[in-house]
Formats: structure tokens, sequence, C-alpha cells
């Protein structure tokens, strides 16, 4: 079953120019002056069935956020169809908010001033959520998230990570069907980040939540979501797994190597199919290489040739790498 | 209906998270209240007892003024920008995510922080003036009740027009142009700068044909027995609804403005 279906989504904004003073805000008020169009988001076109998790990945500025608001219903497309949980989101924003959840990492919407467990009741009468089914997944986020130590502490009072969890908690007491996550672990420890991701994957097996994930943070991706989409400047480059994405774009690891002085030139002559000499800078070489065909020690045995080496650090390679890769277009050498 | 009143529950409890705050807020008041008595009394010096001034006795302007500095909490004349703080940091897209009317959201939580500050700022404030000064009270228990009653009107009214003056930031994401006009507006025409009575004729006339007398004059005036308790409360009501409406509409072209061009 098709839980988000995309076609051709498309948003423009204008880009306004800003009139300055009392006056300048007044006039601006009955006629705006536009340098232009910003296209956000390009018609981008995908289906999302139920029970997957998604990863949504893009630098800042892609597109990300417009297409999940859009997705929500608070921002109405340019052109373009959408289907979310079978209704239109921005012709049945309020009937939709009853499926979704939704959190934005840098944002609450837990109130400040207040213990957590008074907006988690507060969320039970706004979604109508019947009491048995509030305890239970209250009693659920509570076991696995760890809530019970800071449940009745003033919200101002928490660390980052226990606000996050308590945002997570908010956003599924009602049930929703589908989980929109903008950058969930941003900022958070390494503990914190481990109890997110398990109380999701959880989730997502129990209740067969559809999960679509934005975030900056490849251990997100690796360990929640079969499935991740790239967009940037507004389009899908990249829409399969993860592992099919670095074979394809950025399977190349990086050894740097620090010889005692600077290698002998013929260094360079390594570069071949399935290696290349990236640069030498003094002393220090970075050679990329195909991580199926040739194995560190190896790499760094034939470079052992060249010079007295004296240390070496090993590369993955990152998302925000491989992003950069596909949007040069750019398809690595031995690749 | 339960979510509404939740809503206001809780907003009138956060309003008990900063005791210092109300605390020093009281002081102020007092000291406000103290000053403008004491002026007001010195408009009185030379006059017979029981002289009247634009329809206020000595003891009736003195009532007026502890009432104002008791309202200003409760109803709030100037500078509230909460919504236009949440369009600011993005947060009103939380907001607009809910299965909820935004503005009886905004409104319940009003509600609940008016009532707060009745109890924290409101009767202390009052109880303070009538120990330093001689007050006026309500002749009658249904004076007494009509004036209770006509607070929680004020507050409506006075967030009406905070509303719509923060929805503006849908468009200017700025209060800073505006605030100067909501206190002209609010402090002048509510009757809280100065009795609407003492106004020439032709600037008096024209403010009471405008909703804002709601937020101060008229509960003053029921209190003070100036206006029949049917009358006072029903203008209330009138302006209540009247400024509801407008809100609505408001809101109308504010969410379609966020909709489309995005926040």
């Amino acid at each position: 079953m098709t839980m988000i279906s995309v076609r051709d989504l498309r948003k423009t904004f204008p880009i306004k120019k800003h009139a300055g003073g009392f006056v300048g805000s007044l006039a601006s008020l009955f006629r705006s002056e536009y340098e232009g169009e910003f296209e956000a988001v390009k018609g981008i076109s995908f289906n999302i069935e139920r029970g997957e998790m998604v990863g949504y990945i893009g630098p800042n500025g892609a597109g990300k956020s417009t297409t999940i608001k859009m997705l929500t219903g608070i921002l109405v497309p340019t052109s373009g169809e959408a289907t979310v949980a079978g209704m239109v989101p921005w012709e049945t924003r309020k009937q939709l908010a009853l499926k979704i959840g939704v959190v934005f990492g840098q944002r609450t919407q837990l109130w400040w001033d207040l213990a957590l467990i008074e907006s988690l009741e507060l969320l039970k009468y706004m979604y109508r959520v019947p009491d048995d089914r509030f305890q239970h997944n209250l009693n659920t986020a509570t076991e696995l998230l760890g809530l019970e130590e800071f449940l009745r502490t003033p919200v101002r009072q928490l660390s980052l990570g226990q606000r996050m969890r308590g945002d997570l908690t908010a956003a599924l007491l009602h049930d929703p069907e589908i989980l929109y996550l903008d950058e969930p672990t941003i900022g958070l420890d390494i503990v914190a980040k481990a109890a997110i991701r398990d109380f999701l994957s959880e989730l997502n097996r129990a209740r067969q939540t559809t999960v679509l994930l934005t975030t900056h943070d490849l251990d997100d991706i690796e360990q929640l979501c079969p499935r991740i989409m790239v967009i940037d400047h507004g389009d899908v480059m990249y829409d399969g797994g993860l592992s099919d994405l670095k074979q394809r774009w950025g399977g190349r690891r990086q050894l740097i190597v620090d010889f005692a002085s600077e290698p002998d030139v013929a260094i360079s002559e390594l570069t071949n199919g399935n290696l290349e000499v990236i640069s030498i800078d003094g002393p220090r070489a970075t050679i990329a290489f195909d991580r199926d065909s040739l194995s560190a020690p190896e790499v760094l045995s034939r470079a052992g040739a060249y010079g007295d080496i004296r240390d070496m650090s090993l590369q993955e390679p990152d998302i925000e790498d491989v992003i950069k890769r596909m949007y040069a277009g750019k398809i690595p050498a031995g690749v | 209906m339960r979510m509404y009143y939740e809503l206001a529950k809780r907003s009138f409890q956060q309003q008990f998270a900063y005791r210092a705050a109300t605390l020093a807020g009281l002081f102020t008041n007092s000291v406000f209240g103290v000053m403008l008595s004491s002026v007001y009394l010195a408009l009185y010096w030379d006059k017979p007892e029981n002289a009247s001034v634009g329809g206020f006795t000595a003891e009736q302007a003195v009532t007026y003024t502890w009432i104002g500095q008791a309202l200003i909490m409760p109803v709030i004349f100037w500078g509230w920008w909460l919504i236009i703080d949440t369009i600011r940091s993005g947060a009103v897209v939380m907001d607009m995510l809910k299965p909820m009317d935004y503005f009886r959201y905004w409104l319940s939580r009003d509600l609940g922080r008016g009532a707060a500050q009745v109890i924290t700022r409101g009767i202390p404030t009052l109880i303070i003036g009538s120990i330093l000064f001689d007050l006026v009270w309500p002749e009658s228990w249904q004076r007494w009740v009509a004036f209770l009653i006509s607070v929680p009107f004020a507050v409506t009214v006075s967030f009406c027009l905070r509303f719509m003056f923060n929805l503006w930031g849908f468009w200017l994401l700025d209060h800073r142009g505006i605030s100067s006009l909501v206190i002209l507006v609010t402090g002048v025409f509510s009757g809280h700068l100065l009795p609407i009575n003492w106004y020439p004729p032709a600037i008096r006339d024209f403010i009471n044909v405008l909703p804002f007398r709601s937020m101060m004059m008229t509960p003053v005036e029921i209190w003070l027995g100036q206006v029949s308790i049917a009358r006072g409360l029903a203008m209330q009501v009138f302006w209540s609804a009247v400024m509801i409406g407008c809100c609505y509409l408001v809101l109308h072209f504010a969410e379609r403005k966020v909709v489309v061009q995005g926040g």
C-alpha cells in the first residue's frame, strides 16, 4: 500500500525586494517588488510504501524541508500532485494532522515552563487519544526511551537528548501512520542517538509506521534506512539503497600516508584502474582506492616502495562527499 | 472543547513559573498607581468635596487609576509579540500542523494567562491601592459579578487586537514598526491613558464608537456604576464578536500567505 505518492511536485518562491523602515513596511503590504523566482523543488516524483523507512538527504537548502512542508500540507506546491495516507495534504491539512507525526530536531512542541507530562497529556486531548492507547504509548516510550526520570521535570531544564526523547514521544502518542523526522539526532551524544535509533527501529517493526527522515548523520541512515533519496538543488539525484549509492558514487576510501620526508615523485605512477594518487603535499600523500578490489594494507605496502612511512590514516567516504560528487557529475575512476 | 480548556489550564500554570518577575511587576504597578493617584488628587485639590471632573469624583478617579494598574497584566495594553516570535523562529509550523483551530488555540492560552494574572497581579494591585488610598467599591454584588465577567471580555477584545497585530508579522516578520502604533491605539482608545470622557467631545465621541474601550473603560464604568450592567456587558459581547470575526478574516489571509509563499 502506497503511503506517500508524489508526482512532478514543484515549488517556486518569489524573491522579494525588502523595503526598509516603517513607511517601506507599510507600502510593502500593498505592493511588493519581486526580483525573480527561486525554484526550491523542481518537479520531483517518488512513492513510499507503508512501513518503509526512507532517508531523505541533501545539503542545506537542497529542498528537503520544502518537500516535507508540502507533504504535511502547510505549503501548497506551485504545481504537481501528492497524496499522503490517501489525502491531498494541502487540501486536508487538519485531517491529515491526525495521521502524521512530525519532529523537527531544532524545534520543540513541548511547553517550556511545564513538566514534560503536562505537554504529553495536552496532546492526548488535542488528538483525542483514548486513555488506554495513551497509557500504552506512554509506557512503551517510557520503557524504550527512559522517560520516567524526567517526566515531571520542566522542559526548560531537560538536556537536549532528553528533550528530543520527549518530542519523539509527543509525536507518536496518536499512533501516526507516517512519521516525518527532520534531523532527529542533531547535537545529541552517542547514547541518546542510539536510544532514538533503537526506538525508531522498534516502532517501525511493531507498528509498520512509515518514516521519512532527513539527516546529515550517515550513521542514522546506515542503521535505519534501507532506502535513501538524495536531493540537491531541488532535484532527486538518487533513489535506492545506501550500499548501491556508495558503490556508484563514493566507493573509494582514502588512505593518507605520511612519509618521513617527501616521497619519490614516481609515487604518482601508482595510479591505475582501481587506485589514484590524488595529491602529494610535502611528505603527505593522499591515495584513493576502490574498496572492493584493494585492501588498505595492500595499498600501504605499495606506497612503502616510494619512501619511509611514518604514519597513516584511513577515511571512509562520507555522505556529504558522495553528494558533492554526484552533483559535480564526476564518477570517480575505477568505479 | 476539552482541548481548549486544557490549553488554558496549562497557560494558567505556566504563569506561576517566575515568581520574582511577578513581585517586581507588582511593585512597579504600585509605584505607578501612587504617582498617578497623586496627580489626579492634585487636580481636585482646590475643588469642593464631591466635585466632579468629566463625570469622575476624586475618589472615582483614583479608583480608575488602580483598576487601570490592576488590569495591565491581565488585559495587556501593549507589547505582546508571542505569535510574531513563533513566526520568526519557525515554531508556527508546529502549531499549524496540529489538528486544532489556530485562533482558538491562542485565545484559550491567553484567557488562561489572563486568569493567572488576575490572581498574581490584578487582585494584589487593588489590595495595595485600597490600603494606600480611599477607593470606591462596586455598589452592589451584581456589579461585583458584572465586573468579574467584564474582565474576560476585556481580555478577549485585547487579545483579538494583539492577535491581528501579531498576524501582521506574517507579512512584516518584525514588530518594531508597528509597536508605536499599538501603544497609541490601545493606550488612548481603550481609556487606559486617560478617562475617555476627559478628551474633547469630538475625540471622545469618536473613541466611544470604537471597540477598544471594552478593554478598559467599560469595566471601569461597570465598577463605578457609570453604565448599566446590561449595556456595559452587551457592548463588550458585541465587540468581542466583531473582533473575533475580524481575527478569522485576517487569519484566513495570513494562512494563505504562509501556505502559498512559505513562512
